[in-house]
């Protein structure tokens, strides 16, 4: 057993042999937080008293759901035979809709400890990092966790895992960070089998930015992997990239709170401050190189964030647009792949028009505005981009239904995505029923261990972003899990499908689905809007439509009878308090045409929860 | 039992009432309202504050007609001690409750004590609500010589699984029975019927209207049924029982109901209310004074419990339970568990949505502009009558009759 080091060795000048960078792979909830806590603290970077609970998930919504938004890179140290090493421990995103800083990630490191719930097994959003984790040549170590509890299968999960990668079941090493036991192994582990970083520390620097992090207090904080060279402080950086030059105000590791240093060498972690109040100007995967002798060939594997869904984000009381907007310009700060751009519609008044990695991005800025902000905020349907080509061969670019040209359409094209899918092998049958349902084409299956299987799909983005994911669960009671990466466009036959009420189309329920489901998707919506629309003093013809075709219809009839039959002197202070209420009631609703529809009807009918129908 | 009070401010234990009164209160007549709070079996639709023998908690009913007394004693006091000018009673109104289950002696005492205090105004009108099964020409007889004018009787319906859905025990063989001998003792006859019942056909509505209209009452109540939360009948509609009440149904019945009394010589006055009128009858002949004066503003005293009264703008409450009241009343408190005095705005609009359901009741000239806007749009939709509001006043067409709470939604 190793001894907590004695000595720290000092950044800027640590010898890149005493080096180890690495990663922890694992699926949501397998406990990565709780290993990396333990981690900590019996490094003795985190004094036991210190010690709270996954202590590097920052963020609220972090920490409730289990998930890592934001990743870390902290620098322990550790000791073997009398030698000191310096640890830095990466912390990746978890999740589908981060691949791009996942890879990232991974690409500052020489390897990665695959973690997995030994009661549970590997998913597939593990399998896709791992897969990238080897595209990187990174040395896996894999580790089973929880072994504590007593659903534990080590066994079968250790055959599963060197079944993946390699190697013997009994080389799988069994820990739990809840309890500490394994923790020292693994860290020896890690010092004896990844490769120590290399490079050329008299090359002109180069940095890979693996994370930027919005700070309130010291603007952004750029996390730096250096490959060449040395970077020190007051040293006049610049981003290759956009050739923007930056002073360094600060340069330092993590261990875990930031601390000040000499400088990052070559192979080391750490990260710098220059003052930049917005993560923009700090890209993730750009390279940090010195304005004096910069370096000529940038770092590779560089690409622009790019949004994959969107959705327009609206106040429910409409007066809390400016505040929204102020919010979305703060975490703009924060988070280089928010975009957005003002949207108004007839349904939902002033909003935004977002762009997100994908859908769990899209939930998590949706939250974190809803709670650090106070705002209530409803979401409309989210959309992909469609590249549409009229008659006349202008092509349109769409992300908003209410932007699909009008005319004769050529062609319209949607982001693929390829998914996989990982489910216990009796699922097999409901899963592809549900794929084939949303377009999927089927491009293999294996098996994973022995009673688990991994379905391989070609899907259209646009199906998975409509609430697949929920189908998939609830048809796998939970067992299945996801991963999707973009595969580039396809052509389809997509069509726009309006929703009118009394001949108005109404934008906020506008949809771009294929001809096939266009019938599905106007019975769906009309329907709904019938039961959730209160009855007006006219009848309400409720129609879906395709252009000016009409592909089905609803009509709410004419309200006959509104009015209390009996009003006695008992009842005056009950009725005018009745009456004060529905006038209140009738402030919040918005105008289609002449028709009054209440505000939650939209939110009702954009969710799907038809059960509130409000009759005033 | 029943509804639950509304929300207000306290009310103080002598009763006295705030300084604004004098001021509102104006010339207006003056009425007093008296509730019987028992009845023999509760009705599944009734959230009324009514209780039968088993639910009054060592209260006993025969000791109620006295404590009813006390409290017409306390309210002359409190007029009095409030600035209110002293003003003869014009109607007097007997609820509940089922006021007939008491001896006829007990609503007379009740009637009396009114006299004493105020004095009757001549020509007063005095009504009291009847159950059909609940009483005998001997009593009307007695009521009519003590100087009741009106009887008010709770037929709801003439068809029997109509009745027995609302838990009405009375036989409708007796109700043509009961009408002619309020009639032979010289009362005016009202009949309240009951429309929407949970599987009443429009024919077994037709039926219901038919029978009233036989008997010739002198005026006609016809209400759709209204489930009111926690009662019976709410909860039988809740577990599937019933099916819920089809308010196009109910359109249709009111409809019916409205052509078939307009042709058989009775004229609407209220949303749910027609009166007997003819060529040597006046239309104001047979309407309900009491009632219009609840619709029209003025000042009203409810005495027992549960009761609600108004008195120049401000509106209190008592408290409900026989047994709270008669606590009160007989340690010579005041019984009002709380009241409110709306504001301007309030109460603009509780005069607008009171008036609005009177036949011309609300003058175009009393609206305030934003609402006098909305007469010309009203009168497109066919909700109240061009006509009318040429001569200057709101009148509901029967469609907006039919929609008058969001006529009212629409002047306020």
């Amino acid at each position: 057993m190793s001894p907590r080091a004695v000595q720290e060795l000092q950044p800027a000048s640590t010898d890149p042999a005493f080096i180890r960078n690495f990663c922890i792979i694992a699926h949501i909830d397998h406990g990565k937080s709780t290993l990396a806590d333990r981690m900590l603290q019996i490094t003795g970077v985190v004094s036991d008293r210190d010690m709270r609970a996954q202590y590097l998930d920052r963020m609220d919504i972090e920490r409730e759901r289990g998930i890592t938004i934001k990743s870390q890179a902290v620098r322990m140290p550790w000791a073997q035979n009398g030698q000191t090493y310096a640890l830095n421990m990466i912390d990746t995103p978890g999740h589908v809709d981060f691949t791009y800083e996942v890879s990232r990630s991974l690409a500052a490191c020489e390897g990665a400890i695959l973690l997995v719930d030994a009661a549970q097994g590997i998913e597939a959003q593990t399998l896709a990092n791992l897969y990238l984790a080897l595209d990187n040549d990174l040395k896996i170590i894999p580790v089973l966790n929880k072994i504590d509890l007593p659903a534990a299968d080590p066994d079968k999960y250790a055959e599963e895992l060197a079944g993946l990668i390699g190697g013997k079941a009994e080389d799988v090493l069994r820990v739990s960070g809840k309890t500490g036991m394994g923790v020292e192994e693994l860290l020896d582990l890690v010092v004896e089998s990844i490769p120590a970083p290399v490079g050329d520390i008299d090359a002109p620097p180069r940095a890979m930015i693996f994370d930027s992090v919005y700070d309130a207090y010291r603007g952004v904080i750029t996390y730096v992997r250096m490959i060449d060279g040395k970077l020190t402080p007051r040293e006049k950086i610049m981003m290759m990239s956009t050739k923007s030059t930056h002073e360094v105000l600060e340069i330092g590791v993590s261990s875990p709170e930031p601390t000040p240093s000499k400088g990052l060498a070559v192979g080391e972690v750490g990260y710098l401050i220059t003052g930049v109040k917005d993560v923009r100007l700090s890209k993730v995967g750009d390279t940090v190189t010195t304005h004096l002798r910069p370096a000529t060939v940038a770092l590779k594997g560089y690409s622009e964030p790019k949004p994959m869904v969107f959705s327009g984000l609206y106040p429910i009381d409409g007066s809390d647009y400016p505040i929204l907007r102020e919010a979305l310009d703060k975490l703009k700060l924060s988070d280089a792949a928010l975009v957005y751009e003002p949207e108004t519609s007839v349904a939902l008044g002033f909003g935004f028009r977002c762009g997100f990695l994908g859908l769990l991005h899209l939930e998590i800025i949706t939250e974190r505005l809803e709670r650090e902000f106070n705002l209530d905020l409803i979401a409309t349907a989210p959309s992909v981009i469609y590249e549409v080509t009229t008659d006349d061969r202008k092509t349109v670019t769409v992300t908003n239904p209410s932007e699909f040209p009008g005319g004769k359409i050529k062609s319209v094209s949607e982001p693929m995505v390829k998914a996989s899918i990982l489910a216990p092998k009796d699922y097999v049958g409901t899963i592809m029923e549900l794929c084939q349902g949303r377009r999927g084409s089927l491009d293999g299956m294996e098996y994973v261990g022995t009673d688990r299987v991994e379905l391989h799909y070609h899907m259209p983005l646009g199906e998975i972003v409509f609430d697949f994911f929920d189908h998939l669960k609830s048809r796998t009671q939970g067992y299945a899990s996801l991963d999707y990466e973009p595969i580039g466009e396809q052509e389809a036959d997509l069509v726009k499908v309006d929703i009118l009420l009394q001949g108005e189309a109404v934008d906020a329920f506008s949809a771009i689905v294929h001809r096939d489901k266009a019938y599905a998707y106007g019975v769906l919506m009309t329907e709904r809007l019938k039961k959730l629309i209160p009855r007006q003093q006219f009848d309400v013809p409720i129609q879906a439509a395709i252009g000016a075709r009409i592909i089905a219809r609803e009509s709410i009839s004419a309200i006959r009878k509104d009015v209390l039959a009996k009003c006695y002197g008992g009842d005056i202070t009950r009725k005018r308090k009745l009456l004060e209420k529905q006038k209140e009631g009738k402030k919040r609703m918005k105008m289609v045409g002449r028709v009054e529809v209440p505000q939650e009807a939209f939110i009702a009918a954009l969710s799907g929860d038809t059960e509130t129908k409000d009759k005033k | 039992m029943g509804s639950a009070l509304p929300l207000g401010d306290p009310a103080p234990l002598d009763g006295l009432l705030p300084p604004s009164v004098v001021e509102l209160s104006h010339d207006h007549p003056f009425g007093v309202y008296l509730h019987v709070p028992f009845c023999r079996v509760r009705c599944g639709y009734c959230d009324f504050n009514t209780y039968t023998s088993s639910e009054l908690r060592g209260v006993k009913q025969v000791d109620y007609a006295g404590q009813a007394v006390l409290e017409v004693g306390l309210a002359a006091t409190v007029l009095k001690n409030s600035g209110v000018r002293d003003r003869p009673v014009s109607t007097v109104f007997f609820g509940g409750g089922t006021p007939t289950l008491l001896p006829s002696a007990q609503l007379i005492q009740m009637l009396r004590s009114v006299d004493d205090a105020w004095g009757l105004a001549p020509g007063a009108e005095v009504t009291t609500e009847a159950n059909p099964d609940s009483v005998d020409a001997r009593y009307l007889t007695e009521l009519a010589e003590a100087g009741f004018t009106r009887v008010s009787f709770g037929m709801q319906s003439a068809v029997p699984h109509v009745l027995k859905t609302l838990d009405r025990t009375h036989d409708p063989e007796r109700v043509p029975e009961v009408v002619r001998w309020a009639r032979d003792a010289g009362l005016q006859v009202s009949v309240d019927l009951i429309y929407g019942t949970p599987g009443e056909s429009l024919g077994d509505w037709e039926r219901s209207l038919d029978s009233a209209l036989a008997m010739e009452p002198d005026h006609l109540s016809a209400y759709a049924l209204i489930v009111e939360q926690g009662t019976k009948l709410a909860r039988q509609i809740k577990s599937g029982v019933y099916p819920v009440p089809d308010d196009d149904l109910e359109a249709n019945m009111y409809e019916l109901a409205d052509a078939r009394l307009a042709s058989a010589g009775y004229d609407w006055y209220e949303v749910s209310n027609w009166a007997r009128s003819g060529p040597d009858t006046p239309a104001s002949e047979f309407r309900s004074r009491h009632n219009l004066a609840y619709w029209q503003g003025h000042d009203w005293w409810g005495i027992g419990p549960g009761a609600h009264s108004h008195i120049g703008g401000t509106r209190w409450w008592n408290v409900k339970h026989p047994a709270a009241y008669a606590e009160r009343i007989l340690a010579g408190h005041s019984p009002a568990a709380g009241r409110e005095t709306p504001d301007a705005r309030s109460r603009e609009i509780e005069r607008v949505l009171l008036l609005a359901r009177i036949r011309s009741g609300l003058p175009i000239a009393s609206l305030a502009p934003d609402a006098r806007q909305q007469i010309a749009s009203l009168i497109g939709d066919g909700l109240i009558d061009g006509r009318a509001a040429l001569r200057g006043s709101v009148e509901l067409t029967l469609r907006g009759r039919l929609l008058a709470d969001a006529v009212v939604r629409r002047l306020t």
